[in-house]
């Protein structure tokens, strides 16, 4: 199915997005600090809880149906062949994996307890809705979006499909599935390759007030959504009670997905690979272009001081 | 030429070269059309080691574009002792207004989009895509304009 977005409709849309764009007052008053009375929201994980009955992957599937693709076929061939075609519209039930029609999956962990117990922990797996998502910031056209509410996702109108989210994500959380979207209205050979997908932790249901489909389903209360001073209380008393461990607090900078296991995450056997992220420690992956940035604002200070002392200093020896 | 206005030319050159370099890296095009795959290209395809690059290229670019913007001003008001003799009639030429205005455009819209990326800023999306595009547009505007200005060898200051 083409995007509903027609190229005309997308260049008139970006031709007054940079008219807005250029006008300061614009941009200043789009560039305001998360408020402090609409605190980002933040899920907390107790993955004790989790049973894997996999309601929460039925009910994500159900409440996200209407956004998931439809791409026509056969695909457009795409320059150079190296480029690869990723279709999953004939494997839509695949549920063991996050998939762009599978945006939650039960992850399969074993471990052993302090008391020398061997379980298996199930954990519900998604986009970790980071603090400062490098999916959102780093997209190149500006397909992924951050709201203030924390939630980040991806505008399939828009998306290239061009994968860097997947690759700049610690987690290679977002899928993609070629043969949709935007680019098959521009240069479907030479640029794009479909539409990345991820959880966009039910925004629509959150705009109504509700919950996240996932939360709503779960028959055993695995997770908790709230204000996230409320959930980091939440979870570290979780933690502290049920002697455990958190994991996503501090992760690449802070995410809005907190998960609390009676076992340390790096103790955990899972499996991983495509679609199946790790839970390794991930250091904040936007901080080296956070600590530039005070190189940037230093530079054109040190630009002028070096004019002026040049000029001192011919000024001096003309005296 | 004098000795410092080469060594400006050449700072500049290699900064305007590696920072669109760069900037083209965060499309993700380098890979798909092998130029990455070049032996010694690889980081093209790296998207934070490009992005870092870009930022500290940033960096240079503005503190280098303040120095020449106040040393021109300077030297314009009282004459230069290099041997590029400036007066209060010395111009810039049409080619390099356009130029100026490109990098003025570049530096603005970048700048915002630096602090886009800074944790706990939100911008609207209709701004984020806004702000890509016109930094998109002023790269191709400079970039045309110094092709313009080599091929045709304008100067600067007239």
């Amino acid at each position: 199915m083409h995007s509903p977005i027609s190229r005309r409709h997308f260049l008139k849309t970006s031709f007054f997005a940079a008219g807005t764009a250029i006008s300061g007052a614009g941009i200043a008053k789009a560039a305001a600090p998360a408020d402090a009375d609409k605190e980002p929201l933040v899920t907390l994980i107790d993955i004790s809880r989790c049973i894997g009955c996999e309601e929460c992957v039925y009910a994500c599937k159900d409440a996200n149906a209407h956004k998931f693709p439809e791409p026509e076929k056969p695909f457009p061939k795409m320059y150079p062949d190296r480029v690869p075609v990723e279709d999953w519209s004939d494997r839509r039930e695949v549920a063991d994996r996050l998939t762009p029609y599978n945006w939650l999956y039960i992850q399969y962990a074993s471990a052993t307890t302090k008391a020398g117990e061997k379980i298996t922990l199930t954990i519900p797996r998604r986009c970790m809705h980071c603090q400062n998502p490098p999916c959102v910031k780093l997209c190149p056209w500006g397909a992924a979006k951050q709201e203030k509410n924390g939630l980040s996702r991806i505008d399939a109108q828009i998306c290239l499909g061009g994968s860097k989210c997947n690759k700049v994500c610690p987690w290679d959380i977002p899928q993609r599935q070629t043969g949709t979207g935007l680019y098959l209205d521009l240069l479907p050979a030479f640029a794009g390759n479909g539409v990345m997908y991820k959880c966009d932790r039910c925004y629509q249901k959150i705009e109504k007030g509700e919950q996240p489909a996932c939360i709503e389903a779960c028959p055993e209360d695995v997770q908790t959504i709230g204000k996230r001073s409320d959930i980091i209380k939440m979870a570290k008393d979780l933690a502290k009670e049920m002697d455990g461990y958190i994991y996503g607090l501090d992760e690449n900078g802070g995410t809005n997905t907190i998960y609390v296991s009676p076992v340390p995450f790096d103790q955990l056997v899972y499996d991983t690979g495509d679609g199946k992220p790790h839970m390794h420690a991930v250091k904040d992956t936007m901080a080296d272009g956070s600590n530039l940035s005070i190189a940037m604002a230093i530079a054109p200070v040190a630009g002028a001081a070096a004019a002026v002392g040049k000029f001192y200093r011919q000024m001096k020896e003309e005296a | 030429m004098g000795y410092h206005l080469k060594s400006r030319r050449m700072v500049y050159g290699l900064t305007l070269f590696f920072i669109a370099l760069t900037g083209f890296a965060q499309m993700p095009i380098f890979k798909r059309y092998y130029i990455a795959d070049i032996p010694g290209l690889g980081w093209l395809a790296q998207f934070y080691v490009t992005h870092a690059i870009h930022y500290a290229l940033a960096a240079l670019l503005m503190g280098f574009c303040a120095y020449v913007a106040l040393d021109y001003f300077f030297a314009r008001r009282h004459g230069s002792t290099t041997k590029f003799k400036m007066t209060e009639n010395t111009k810039i030429s049409a080619s390099a207004q356009v130029k100026i205005a490109a990098l003025c455009g570049l530096i603005i819209t970048g700048i915002f989009m630096v602090v886009k990326n800074l944790s706990g800023v939100y911008f609207s999306h209709g701004v984020v895509i806004g702000l890509d595009l016109l930094h998109l547009l002023f790269c191709m505007v400079l970039l045309g304009a110094t092709a313009y200005t080599w091929v045709r060898r304008r100067t600067w200051i007239l």
